[in-house]
């Protein structure tokens, strides 16, 4: 073939960025746009076959560095210094035409959201195989047949057929492996993965990362895998890069990487996950009990709670683990009485609280506050940050005025903000920003009770171990009790007195924290333990083969 | 108020004008609304700027008096329209269940006439006064704006801000106009200018059917269908009205527009990213 001969005159350096400098442009409150940089001569090389690691936290210049290897600036970024030299000529001279014919075909792009990523009205084979036709790779018969040989390949369900089906009717974790299809189909030198399985349960994402794998080591193209997490870019990198706003850190092969950081930057995020807590003893009296909860949605059709019990004791915290669908986040809204249960009651405090929202009087409310995954919807973007922790004590307490503005000052101190941050819109807060903001807001009732669904889960692992610290701290002075609700084993590990892990709208194990974590378990929580992964080589292959149970497939 | 761009500038001047035109007329009018002053349909000359109309009255008078008429039944109207119309929808959306139905399903009842239509009859019974047509413009009008203000609230109502108000115990008033409707304000404001527009349109065309404002008193509309015969012989007293309401729409617009980019800003209009 052509294609065969013509590799044989490729060089082998396939990737060869050099000084590369990327610069955008910016509008920061209270002062005149600027000009910043945002990748500071940024060189960094990729062997043909090979897979580099790209990590990093938001704002680190990971994407813009990884599309830029398709001559790719987002959002009106603008390369401005450096070379790009892929197959050994500098693609960012080669003018649109010429890029046009590198992307698709050279370098092909696997993004975070595939569900955003794939049109949705288009069926998956007609997207999958649209480069391959686009640059005259193949007919179409033979690019069909080429991605119903990858669809196999990343065992997908049903190879044959899946591509008839819109994105919409596969699930997440298929789709991204279909997105992995579609990058292959074109047989390009180069594949970019940008954060492909974040957006994915722990229990999924172990497997789209097994097939990713897989059609790596398979079909030989060489890859840049961009992720936040060091442990799962541990499982398929050979060469990891460790980025910091926009410059390099340290570059080294990926056991020296996990094993023998030389920098601090690095060494700290190898030890992330690890926080001390030691377990509190349960109190005689329960501060919330939910006692045998049945709730559904659609008027009793689809019943999303199936007989649950919990307890949870006063200052202390309460995790409740499971997969998406598991019906983690509906106990959370039974027990706020956003869906009152079918059956089964919920006291608090000695008293049993009314099942509505709209029948509870207001201190039952204020005892009862709720933090948010999403901290940028879960607060009114119209509103300074003055008057979103201002309104609860306005609400709750009567406060006014200076008394009011002092509290609000105080309350920042102690989510370790000033209180320059007051006037302030959230569209001006970074991420972890807001979500201290959303713990202030509901810190500001002096409640008994937080409930804490996925906050840390849309954050940078040293920006949700700051949150977590933070929220292990307020617990020892406020004496607060959390209901934390999350996907996610080490955060459990470092916050949890109690755990529930549920699976299907069902608590399958429930007690102390010791108690949980100890063998024996059961198969889904060995599932979920597993599927953590860990900063180790080769701990994907060793997790695959001890699975006892498929994951749900969400 | 630093970076007004350009358009806005213009929109800014010529709706100003408009305005000092409509409250001030009786001084800036060089002659009286009904006076005659002069032959029919008299060419443009020092003494009538913008010539006579079809009884021989001062075209530029008459057109200060109009913008007066034209400019204060559209604002009122407008203003009617946007409260009752905005105020229904998002009660109607934070509500829901039945009372929505009813309310949404009343207003479709109410769109499925064709407003012309509707306000010909109503106005046909009715007095016609300056009060009717304003309640008539207004209320119909109102099924619009209630149309876009429920839309838009049922996507804002479903937000975690609202869901963490309602969990907070906010009554209804803070969750309408403190979280709604700060959110709700771009979509109504590009609206609003719209549909101010309209109720001129509107207005003008009742008065050329002769519904509308009665003589001696014309609004601009009126002013086109009195002098509209004059078109055949080639003299332009009915363009210079028609001239005007095009250039209003287009001058409110361009202010609307401006106000449009500075409340879809996120960050308190502090910056323009």
């Amino acid at each position: 073939m052509a294609k065969a001969q013509a590799a044989t005159h490729k060089p082998e350096m396939l990737l060869d960025i050099r000084d590369l400098r990327i610069e955008a442009r910016v509008y920061p409150p209270d002062e005149a746009p600027k000009t910043i940089t945002l990748v500071h001569d940024v060189s960094l090389t990729l062997k043909r076959g090979k897979v580099l690691g790209l990590i990093g936290e938001s704002g680190a210049g990971k994407s813009t560095i990884g599309l830029s290897s398709m001559a790719f600036g987002r959002g009106g970024v603008k390369i401005s210094g450096g070379q790009v030299l892929l197959n050994g000529r500098d693609i960012l001279t080669l003018g649109p035409a010429g890029v046009r014919k590198v992307r698709g075909r050279e370098v092909c792009y696997v993004a975070q959201s595939a569900a955003a990523a794939f049109n949705p009205a288009h069926k998956l084979m007609d997207q999958v195989v649209e480069a391959a036709l686009l640059h005259g790779i193949a007919t179409r018969a033979e690019a069909e047949k080429r991605a119903v040989a990858l669809f196999k390949k990343l065992s997908l369900p049903n190879p044959e057929t899946i591509g008839n089906r819109y994105p919409h009717q596969v699930s997440g974790g298929q789709l991204q492996r279909v997105m992995t299809a579609t990058a292959l189909c074109s047989e390009p030198d180069l594949i970019v993965f940008d954060e492909p399985t974040t957006a994915l349960d722990v229990t999924t994402q172990i497997d789209v990362l097994a097939a990713i794998k897989d059609a790596i080591r398979d079909t030989h193209v060489a890859a840049l895998y961009i992720s936040h997490d060091l442990a799962v870019v541990a499982q398929v990198a050979d060469e990891i890069v460790v980025l910091r706003n926009g410059r390099l850190v340290e570059r080294g092969d990926t056991h020296q990487i996990i094993k023998l950081p030389q920098q601090d930057y690095t060494r700290a995020l190898v030890a992330v996950h690890e926080i001390d807590h030691t377990e509190k003893q349960p109190s005689p009296s329960p501060m919330l009990s939910v006692k045998n909860v049945t709730a559904a949605y659609g008027g009793g059709v689809v019943k999303v709670l199936k007989n649950v019990s919990v307890d949870l004791h006063p200052g202390q915290t309460l995790a409740v683990v499971g997969e998406s669908g598991s019906g983690k986040s509906t106990l959370a809204r039974a027990i706020t009485g956003l869906l009152p249960p079918e059956q089964g009651s919920i006291s608090f405090d000695g008293r049993t609280l009314s099942n509505r929202l709209a029948d509870r009087p207001k201190e039952d409310l204020r005892q009862l506050q709720m933090i948010y995954q999403m901290a940028d919807v879960a607060m009114n973007p119209r509103q300074t940050v003055r008057t979103i922790i201002g309104r609860p004590l306005e609400f709750y307490f009567g406060m006014r005025g200076k008394e009011r503005d002092q509290r609000v000052a105080e309350l920042l101190d102690k989510i370790e903000m000033g209180t320059g941050f007051a006037d302030r819109y959230p569209a001006e807060l970074s991420g972890g920003q807001k979500q201290r903001v959303c713990i202030a807001r509901s810190l500001a009732a002096k409640p008994k009770l937080i409930i804490c669904d996925e906050v840390t889960s849309a954050l940078d692992p040293l920006v949700a171990n700051g949150i977590l610290k933070l929220l292990l701290d307020l617990q020892q002075e406020e004496k607060v009790a959390y209901l934390f609700i999350t996907h996610d084993l080490a955060t459990v590990k470092s916050i949890a007195d109690a755990i529930a892990v549920m699976y299907r709208g069902e608590v399958v194990r429930y007690g102390p924290k010791s108690q949980v974590l100890e063998p024996p378990f059961d198969a889904y929580t060995d599932l979920l333990l597993s599927s953590v992964p860990e900063m180790e080589q080769g701990w994907l292959e060793t997790a695959i083969q001890g699975r006892r149970m498929e994951s749900a497939g969400n | 108020m630093r970076q007004i761009p350009f358009t806005a500038w213009i929109g800014l001047i010529l709706t100003g004008l408009f305005l000092i035109c409509a409250i001030f007329a009786p001084w800036i009018a060089p002659y009286g609304n009904g006076e005659i002053v002069g032959d029919v349909w008299a060419p443009m000359s020092s003494a009538n700027v913008l010539g006579t109309d079809n009884l021989g009255r001062d075209l530029l008078s008459r057109m200060i008096y109009g913008a007066r008429i034209t400019i204060f039944i559209a604002v009122l109207a407008t203003a009617l329209a946007f409260c009752l119309g905005s105020i229904l929808g998002f009660t109607a959306a934070t509500v829901g269940g039945k009372f929505d139905m009813l309310l949404s399903r009343f207003v479709d009842l109410l769109m499925a006439i064709p407003t012309l239509i509707f306000a010909l009859v109503v106005l046909s019974v009715l007095p016609t006064t300056v009060v009717t047509l304003i309640l008539v413009m207004g209320i119909l009008d109102a099924t619009r704006v209630y149309r876009l203000s429920r839309a838009v609230a049922v996507d804002i109502n479903v937000m975690d801000f609202v869901e963490a108000a309602k969990l907070r115990g906010e009554g209804m008033g803070w969750i309408i106009f403190r979280e709604i409707l700060p959110n709700a304000l771009s979509p109504l404001v590009s609206e609003l200018g719209l549909r101010f527009i309209y109720a001129v349109l509107f207005l003008s065309a009742l008065s050329f059917l002769g519904l509308g404002v009665q003589p001696p008193d014309a609004d601009w509309g009126g002013m086109v269908k009195e002098n509209k015969d004059g078109i055949v012989f080639g003299i332009p007293a009915a363009l210079i009205p028609a001239g005007a309401i095009a250039l209003l729409a287009i001058s409110v617009n361009l202010v609307a527009d401006w106000v449009l980019n500075r409340t879809s800003d996120l960050k308190g209009g502090r910056g323009n990213g």
